[in-house]
């Protein structure tokens, strides 16, 4: 396989090398099985195989939060609320809590804030002076139903607002039509401008019918030149779950076997339980590995999830039940 | 290590399952344990015990009873007195007492799994996920077959007093499947845990006796392999259900032989598991984690014989490696553990054995890095390539997670290699294309074939062997057949009367009343006997009628090579075979006068007399015709998105020896429904009277039946029937003759594990039985085939 992309340099730290994409592999594409039923058995009992408890859980719980894309997709946003959502970004976890844990309370963040196009320059005034970088929601989202030309302009106004990531939704007429060839182009397209800012791929796997069709559009956006491939935009009835990400996280594996490019993961929508965030993190461990434990690489698209995260904290330390209320509010 | 530190690390950290509550239910014995008997705890009469020992920390748990003689002839005492009142409480009842147990174990499902993951070192989430579980659902299942036995088994009725011997790898999960559907049938048990893990039939017993089944019905007796043959040679004992070895399986059937007691035996495996290059490889390598590192491969039914076609085997071999990788290995009770402990210390000597002997014969190892905790029997996940079958790791059953590796090329030499092996327990086909699975899974020899799945068990689901992995099926309406017997099964007096020629070895030809010989019918054609002898048949007035050929060993290999080749018959529908069997009894409908005189010449039967017999033949052919494409098996309602098809197949190579009277019935009785499920049978016609069968080549060759299907050797039956018995390419043996010749049959089947069926020295009503008893006959003729096929895109 032949890289495509020149790599270009983005403002996130990264430990890995930006996949920079390939050729389109038709072959590869119509070579992909998937056996529904042995997936969801995997992904069933994955979460069974592994249990983390005590001081391990604390850890893995803090490590959810920093992986989180901290989110509000609303028709109701305004700038007080992404100023609110940003200030959770940057202290997500109470500062006793975090004390409590040995975690320094001003190094300790989400892994992003997620907002539509018109709130990228109050997050990036509010996030001024951290590294906490600012994902906006593109491309029509969440429907994807304009067209091409104005997908490429809302990118690039995006970028040029100074998004670092690009959460774009791929059409999923080219996916359900079998058009493999125009969905690369498409992305492709997307990914040049993307520039030096990230191209997360929402596949909206609830719209896909299938899960040979998730594989086959995963390893289509990543030959494309995604840094991310993401599962839903939270908006569809189905959003993401244990066998879907199983699908695309093992698209990623066989990705990175053959040509060395790690691409990231993204699972979003319906994700608000501190037990499911650990069942994700565990099977991010088991089929891909650490390096895929760490914001550059994974990220949880969820608005709900923290708050039970920091109840779960509060638990941990005190030994008692918490509250909702007694967490300041994103 | 700091909160900090596990941040960076992301390690998982031990998560261990408290066991106070098993503790404390074991204390509550003070640690040793008594034998459960007649609904009391007893002592065993030799006072004796022996160390139940935790595999994982060597720490010695309880202690547990030998029984001697005196204790398990209490036991089944106990059981016997029982089983009348057992039976006639009623379906109703019945079905309340499993329900009662069931709920009891869901009850107390977690007390259950730590005590039996400290007892045999599962991991707890096997043990918590799987085993108990699945216990729980048996007798969930079976209190419905109780429920419903006198409509679903009309005609059935228990069979009494059952020793039951089982075996340590998922010991409660065994004892369900041998007490549900015992108990469900009307039965009593006397059950023996195995001698390494006791602890779950004990707190089993402890329910049983919490909810009040009543005494007797239940009876748990603990002990090594003496209290097992105690339990096998009892003479009260009507049934012995065994799982374990093939080898101990082997004695079980030696010792039983002969002796009237009805068996089943679910025996070893090496099982294979194939994956095609058009499989999901991730999920096929994931599945093997489920087949082979499952219970630390210490399943009959692991899938130990990895089968990966050529073009993928380096691809999916990388995967699996990397999987592999990521298996932890160590404290069974750590909920994050995926390999626990060997259940004791000779078993791990075993595996290392097997292991030292497959990388003696040249094959390559492979272990991921392994550091075994500083107690306790573990082994780490082991692959085995550049394996061939001649490897000694290719056949032997190594009961650990050792895995094995051939490559294939096409489909063909996949089910060769998946079939050359004496075992036939189970298999595994990974592909994607439907044809493809389809086409490989009726022609694997085993009792399970799991399609893009593996180690699926439920209870509506028969399980169990073909060939050397032993017969009977446990679970599934197939399984009950094993705890039941027909009502109207009543044979008559015990034959011991010696046949007529047996005496005759001198060649007193007074009076011949034909010129020709009849020779014997192999592959189609009359072929002369090996041996060129000949023996005089003679009227019922002693008169010779004719001389026929002696058959001997050499004709019976010759008779058994014929029908292997004759396949076809198997494979063809069955309506093809319909045809055929309706074109015979047209056929022996025309010739029914000369059937019939031949019938009175022979036996002194009146001219009635013989017309009603021939009548009867044609009757039965005509029955086994129409039955051939209608005894066809059901759709297992199992609990997943899933079709489990439960197919009767043939045998494959049957051997028939016929009852020495009623020789045209007899032999109709017997080789119709044979032939009809697809089988291809060798026949030792009636001794004394054996031209009915010898006059039926020229039926058999004038009904467009393949050559090498129906196959006569006429001669000394039981010398003929022990040849057959010994042929271990011979599938399955019925023999209706006198006592000492059903012991031998039974004795000597046991060297390739034959199905067999005989009668007990008694004899049958041949007038009638076809008719009243015709779904016996087919069952006998058949084994069934559970075919897994779960769904969905």
């Amino acid at each position: 396989m032949n890289s495509k992309n020149n790599s270009t340099q983005s403002k996130i730290n990264l430990s890995h090398e930006r996949n920079p994409g390939l050729e389109l592999d038709l072959d590869l594409i119509h070579n992909i099985r998937i056996n529904r039923s042995a997936v969801e058995r995997r992904a069933q009992t994955s979460g069974k195989r592994r249990s983390i408890k005590k001081d391990w859980q604390a850890a893995w719980l803090l490590k959810a939060i920093s992986c989180i894309d901290l989110t509000t997709l609303a028709g109701d946003d305004t700038p007080g609320r992404v100023k609110r959502l940003c200030e959770k970004a940057k202290h997500p976890v109470r500062r006793d809590i975090l004390n409590s844990l040995g975690m320094d309370y001003n190094q300790f963040h989400t892994g992003a804030v997620c907002v539509y196009h018109n709130f990228i320059e109050t997050a990036l005034a509010s996030l001024h002076g951290t590294n906490i970088p600012v994902a906006v929601v593109s491309t029509g989202f969440p429907a994807g139903q304009i067209s091409y030309d104005q997908k490429i302009e809302e990118i690039g106004a995006s970028v040029a607002l100074g998004a670092s990531e690009i959460d774009i939704v791929i059409s999923r007429q080219l996916v359900l039509t079998g058009k493999w060839t125009e969905l690369y182009n498409e992305v492709s397209a997307f990914r040049k401008a993307c520039g030096p800012a990230h191209l997360k791929t929402i596949l909206a796997t609830g719209e896909l019918g299938t899960y040979t069709n998730v594989a086959k559009a995963s390893v289509v956006c990543m030959m494309a030149g995604a840094d991310f491939i993401k599962t839903s935009t939270g908006k569809e009835s189905v959003n993401a779950t244990p066998p879907v990400s199983l699908v695309m996280i093992r698209a990623i594996r066989d990705y990175f076997d053959s040509t060395g490019y790690k691409v990231g993961f993204k699972p979003a929508g319906g994700i608000g339980k501190a037990k499911q965030s650990l069942e994700w993190l565990i099977l991010m461990k088991e089929e891909l590995g650490n390096d895929w434990l760490s914001p550059s690489l994974f990220r949880f698209g969820a608005s709900s999830l923290l708050g039970d995260i920091e109840r779960q904290l509060e638990h941990f330390i005190s030994g008692r039940y918490s509250a909702s209320y007694r967490h300041p509010m994103g | 290590m700091s909160i900090k530190d596990i941040y960076k690390t992301m390690d998982y950290g031990s998560a261990p399952e408290n066991h106070s509550m098993a503790d404390q239910w074991l204390d509550g014995f003070n640690r040793n344990f008594g034998l459960f008997i007649n609904g009391q705890w007893v002592s065993p009469e030799s006072r004796s015990t022996f160390e139940s020992i935790n595999p994982a920390t060597e720490n010695v748990i309880a202690q547990i009873s030998e029984s001697g003689q005196a204790d398990i002839d209490a036991a089944v005492k106990a059981a016997r007195n029982a089983q009348p009142k057992w039976q006639e409480i009623g379906y109703h009842q019945r079905a309340k007492y499993l329900y009662a147990i069931a709920r009891q174990i869901q009850k107390h499902a977690r007390l259950f799994a730590v005590l039996e993951t400290m007892d045999n070192g599962k991991p707890i989430r096997e043990s918590r996920d799987i085993d108990i579980p699945l216990v729980a659902r048996h007798f969930y299942h079976h209190a419905g077959w109780a429920q419903i036995m006198d409509s679903e088994l009309k005609g059935y009725k228990p069979v009494g007093v059952v020793g039951q011997i089982i075996p340590w790898n998922f010991p409660l999960l065994m004892l369900s499947w041998k007490v549900a559907p015992a108990l469900a049938m009307g039965n009593t048990v006397v059950l023996k845990p195995a001698e390494f893990t006791s602890l779950t039939a004990l707190l089993f017993a402890d329910i049983c006796k919490n909810i009040g089944i009543p005494d007797g019905v239940v009876n748990i007796v603990t002990g090594g392999g003496k209290a097992g043959q105690m339990i096998v040679e009892h003479p009260d004992i009507n049934k012995i259900a065994f799982t374990g070895s093939t080898e101990v399986g082997r004695i079980i059937r030696r010792l039983t032989a002969g002796t009237g007691k009805k068996i089943s035996l679910e025996l070893g495996g090496k099982s294979p598991y194939i994956v095609f290059d058009d499989a999901d490889i991730d999920s096929a390598v994931e599945g093997l984690v489920d087949a082979i590192w499952f219970n630390q491969g210490q399943v009959c039914c692991a899938g130990s014989r990895l089968l990966v076609q050529e073009g993928v085997a380096d691809r999916f071999l990388r995967k699996l490696k990397n999987r592999m990788s990521k298996l932890r290995v160590g404290d069974p009770l750590d909920k994050s553990t995926d390999i626990g402990a060997i259940v004791a210390r000779v078993q791990l000597d075993t595996i290392s054995q097997l292991v030292q002997q497959g990388e003696d014969d040249g094959c390559n190892l492979w272990q991921p890095e392994f550091k075994a905790p500083p107690k306790g029997y573990y082994y780490p996940p082991t692959i085995f390539t550049d394996v061939s079958p001649s490897s000694t790791i290719a056949q032997e059953e190594i009961f650990g997670p050792v895995l094995v590796t051939m490559t294939f090329r096409t489909p063909s030499e996949a089910v060769a290699l998946a079939n050359n092996t004496r075992f036939g327990l189970a298999a595994s086909v990974w592909s994607e294309n439907i044809n493809l699975a389809l086409d490989v899974a009726p022609k694997i020899k085993a009792g399970t074939v799991w399609i893009n799945c593996t180690n699926m068990f439920d209870a509506a689901s028969g399980f169990g062997g073909y060939r050397e992995s032993g017969f009977g099926r446990e679970g599934g309406k197939e399984g009950l057949y094993e705890y039941c017997k027909p009502v109207n099964l009543s044979y008559k007096k015990p034959i011991s009367r010696l046949s007529k020629s047996d005496n005759q070895t001198n060649l007193n030809s007074n009076k011949t009343t034909m010129d020709v010989t009849p020779k014997l019918f192999i592959g189609g054609k009359q072929v002369r006997p090996d041996g060129g002898y000949s023996y005089p048949v003679l009227s019922f007035k002693n008169d010779q009628i004719v001389e026929v050929g002696e058959g001997n060993r050499k004709d019976i290999r010759n008779a058994v090579e014929a029908a292997h080749k004759a396949e076809s018959w198997t494979t063809t529908s069955a309506h093809n075979r319909a045809q055929v069997l309706y074109f015979i009894a047209e056929n022996l409908s025309i010739r029914s006068e000369e059937f019939a005189n031949r019938l009175c010449l022979m036996t002194g039967a009146t001219n009635d007399q013989a017309l009603e017999e021939v009548q009867a033949s044609i009757d039965c052919i005509f029955r086994y015709a129409a039955y051939a494409d209608k005894y066809d098996g059901n759709v297992h309602a199992t609990p997943m998105r899933n079709v489990t098809l439960a197919m009767p197949e043939a045998l494959g190579i049957m051997g028939i020896v016929c009852p020495n009277d009623n020789p045209l019935i007899g032999f109709i009785s017997a080789v119709m429904p044979s032939i009809a499920m697809g089988n291809r049978v060798i026949v030792i016609p009636s001794q004394d009277h054996p031209l009915s069968a010898t006059d039926f080549y020229q039926v058999l060759n004038t009904s467009d039946l393949p050559g090498g299907v129906v196959n006569i050797v006429t001669g000394k039956q039981d010398e003929l029937a022990n040849v057959l018995a010994k042929h271990d390419d011979v599938d399955g043996l019925w023999y209706f003759g006198s006592e000492k010749g059903c012991e031998t049959v039974e004795y000597e089947s046991a060297g390739n594990m034959k199905r067999t069926w005989v009668n007990h020295g008694g004899s049958i009503d041949w007038m009638t039985d076809y008719h009243q008893r015709s779904e016996l006959y087919l069952r006998k003729a058949t084994q069934v085939k559970n075919i897994w096929i779960p769904y969905g895109e």
